[in-house]
């Protein structure tokens, strides 16, 4: 069956890339670094592209909360295959506090009629993990996390989630809210025609308000350096000693 | 105020060892803040029996809710259980773990108490009266420090980082009859258990992680015999190179786009060490490297190395592990 799908998505910095920061500051330099689609909310792109192509019809509308520099965002999406992309544009940044993210997110999504809503299981910046489950609470809605693969059949969608100790399968009402992680759905890559056709695809533009943020960072810190460690030997002939450091030094045996 | 609520997770009606750790660090912060500890048990009937068990930790009110509904993990039943003890009390905190149960949970309860949420954290403390704490973000890259300006605040804790401590000591237990919603739009409808007897990556005190030295699937055998002499509590990880190539499963992936990982002893074979594995691994304890490249910057976080074909490297490995731990 069709549906028409939202997929809400977060501008980060690229995975490879090494982030750093000023003394004393309290967000990371964004000088040089390289900005992408969340990988996780790339996950959840494809997964809707692929539901909406299986089913024949339905629209995918992307969305993200943020400053105009978010628009670039946006314009990825629709290059690999979004219908539409709508921006809440907020004042400031958003923040580590995800429920006023959430808050926000959520008041768009409550004027709007797509049966499903998806996202990618956390930020690749933040790591968080708890916008989707969020906006779905605060929506009513049911929400599966975490979920690798699924399938709508009437009124319904069926999940795979990937939880400790083996995959759980759960089935939720529509409209739900579905969070994915790394699963069947690499994102494709955009095509030269995609590229094209993306600039004549609507992106409207929303001012929208974000709850102060109650969680703040106060700090940040390189994680501790590691003590510098030192090559045991060669080839086989090291492993009795690699054992015996284990075991006599690391007390780890 | 001051009171810190424990969520004890629970699996087929016993409460997790995960459950001491975060009541010890409630009973903590609770000593901090002036206040006290108290735990939530909730499952199906029988959950409670061992419920005061956790005074051991520094629970000193146990509240327990028995409800058939409540035995199997349905997310809106247990967030709507939750936050409503949590609006029964004058909670300034409320502690889950970072488990896959609570990393679902905890989002939930903290919009409907509408209360902010600090996800995976590594540190929890008060200091002048007020809790702070740290979480690793960008996949470990960096450390933030964080505030809360509300009251109550939802964190959720990462296994093994805080650790367990107990005293004798019982906690006393306070039944409760737990309002179940009528209308719940998710249902269970399956569960597929990996391998019998297989740990989590993200909870396992010793990893055997594989990279693309290692050459393709039909390899991994090796690395399972070294796990298998590693002995209980040791999982298998692997390096994002192998997931996106198919020959793992992304649950074992440790990175930025996997699992950020602390166990005792890390074991990397064949991974040379991108900027976003290191980052999920650095805080493991001790870290052993295996690659044939002397340069591979997974040397840079080990702290012993060995040079040299995997292949050869880890029968040897394998078998003076298992020699070692037959003497016992």
């Amino acid at each position: 069956m069709s549906l028409d799908i939202i997929v809400c998505v977060k501008r980060v910095p690229d995975t490879e890339t090494r982030v750093r920061f000023s003394d004393g500051a309290r967000m990371i330099d964004s000088e040089g670094v390289k900005y992408i689609v969340s990988p996780y909310d790339e996950f959840a792109l494809e997964a809707a592209f692929r539901t909406t192509e299986a089913g024949g019809e339905g629209q995918v509308t992307v969305i993200t909360l943020g400053g105009e520099e978010s628009l670039e965002t946006l314009r990825v999406a629709l290059a690999a295959g979004a219908d539409a992309a709508v921006l809440l544009r907020v004042r400031g940044s958003v923040t580590m506090d995800g429920l006023a993210t959430a808050k926000t997110l959520a008041a768009e999504l409550k004027t709007r009629e797509e049966p499903l809503v998806l996202f990618g299981v956390k930020a690749g910046d933040d790591d968080q993990q708890q916008v989707g489950p969020m906006v779905a609470t605060l929506l009513g809605r049911p929400c599966a996390s975490s979920v690798t693969s699924f399938e709508v059949h009437e009124g319904t969608v069926r999940c795979e989630r990937e939880v400790e100790g083996g995959t759980e399968v759960v089935e939720l009402d529509l409209p739900a809210v579905v969070t994915l992680t790394k699963g069947a759905f690499e994102l494709r890559y955009a095509s030269l025609k995609g590229i094209m056709a993306a600039k004549r695809k609507p992106l409207e533009v929303k001012d929208a308000d974000l709850p102060e943020a109650r969680l703040t960072v106060e700090r940040l810190d390189y994680p501790p350096e590691r003590a510098e460690g030192r090559i045991v030997g060669e080839g086989v002939e090291a492993v009795p000693e690699l054992v015996r450091l284990l075991r006599d030094e690391a007390n780890v045996l | 105020m001051g009171d810190v609520l424990a969520i004890a997770e629970q699996k087929d009606g016993k409460i997790r060892s995960v459950a001491n750790e975060v009541v010890t660090v409630a009973a903590a912060v609770a000593e901090g803040l002036g206040g006290s500890a108290h735990a939530l048990v909730l499952g199906g009937d029988g959950v409670g029996e061992h419920a005061g068990e956790l005074g051991t930790f520094g629970a000193e009110v146990v509240r327990v809710g028995e409800e058939a509904a409540l035995e199997s993990h349905v997310p809106e039943i247990h967030a709507a259980v939750i936050a409503e003890v949590v609006a029964s009390h004058d909670y300034t905190a409320v502690l889950f773990a970072a488990t896959a149960v609570g990393k679902d949970l905890a989002p939930r309860v903290a919009a409907l108490v509408d209360a902010p949420l600090a996800s995976d954290v590594t540190h929890l403390e008060v200091n002048g009266g007020r809790l702070v704490g740290i979480r690793p973000i960008y996949g470990g890259k960096l450390m933030a420090r964080i505030g809360f300006e509300t009251s109550p605040a939802v964190v959720s804790l990462r296994p093994n980082a805080f650790g367990a401590d107990g005293s004798p000591a019982s906690g006393r237990v306070e039944p409760f009859t737990p309002a179940i919603p009528d209308e719940v739009r998710t249902r269970v409808v399956d569960f597929r258990s990996a391998e019998a007897g297989a740990v989590d990556v993200s909870e396992a005190t010793v990893i055997v992680s594989g990279g693309r030295g290692m050459r393709g699937a039909e390899n991994w055998g090796l690395l399972e015999d070294l796990r298998n002499a590693l002995g209980p509590g040791t999982a298998l990880g692997a390096s994002r190179a192998v997931v996106d190539a198919g020959w793992r499963p992304h649950s074992e992936q440790v990175g930025q786009t996997g699992k950020t990982v602390a166990p005792r002893l890390y074991f990397a074979v064949g991974i040379s060490g991108a900027v976003q594995h290191l980052a999920g691994m650095r805080t493991s304890q001790t870290i052993v490297a295996i690659n044939k490249d002397p340069d591979a910057p997974i040397f840079s976080v080990a702290d012993y190395g060995i040079v040299g074909d995997v292949f050869e490297v880890l029968p040897r490995l394998t078998s003076e592990i298992a020699a070692l731990r037959a003497e016992g």
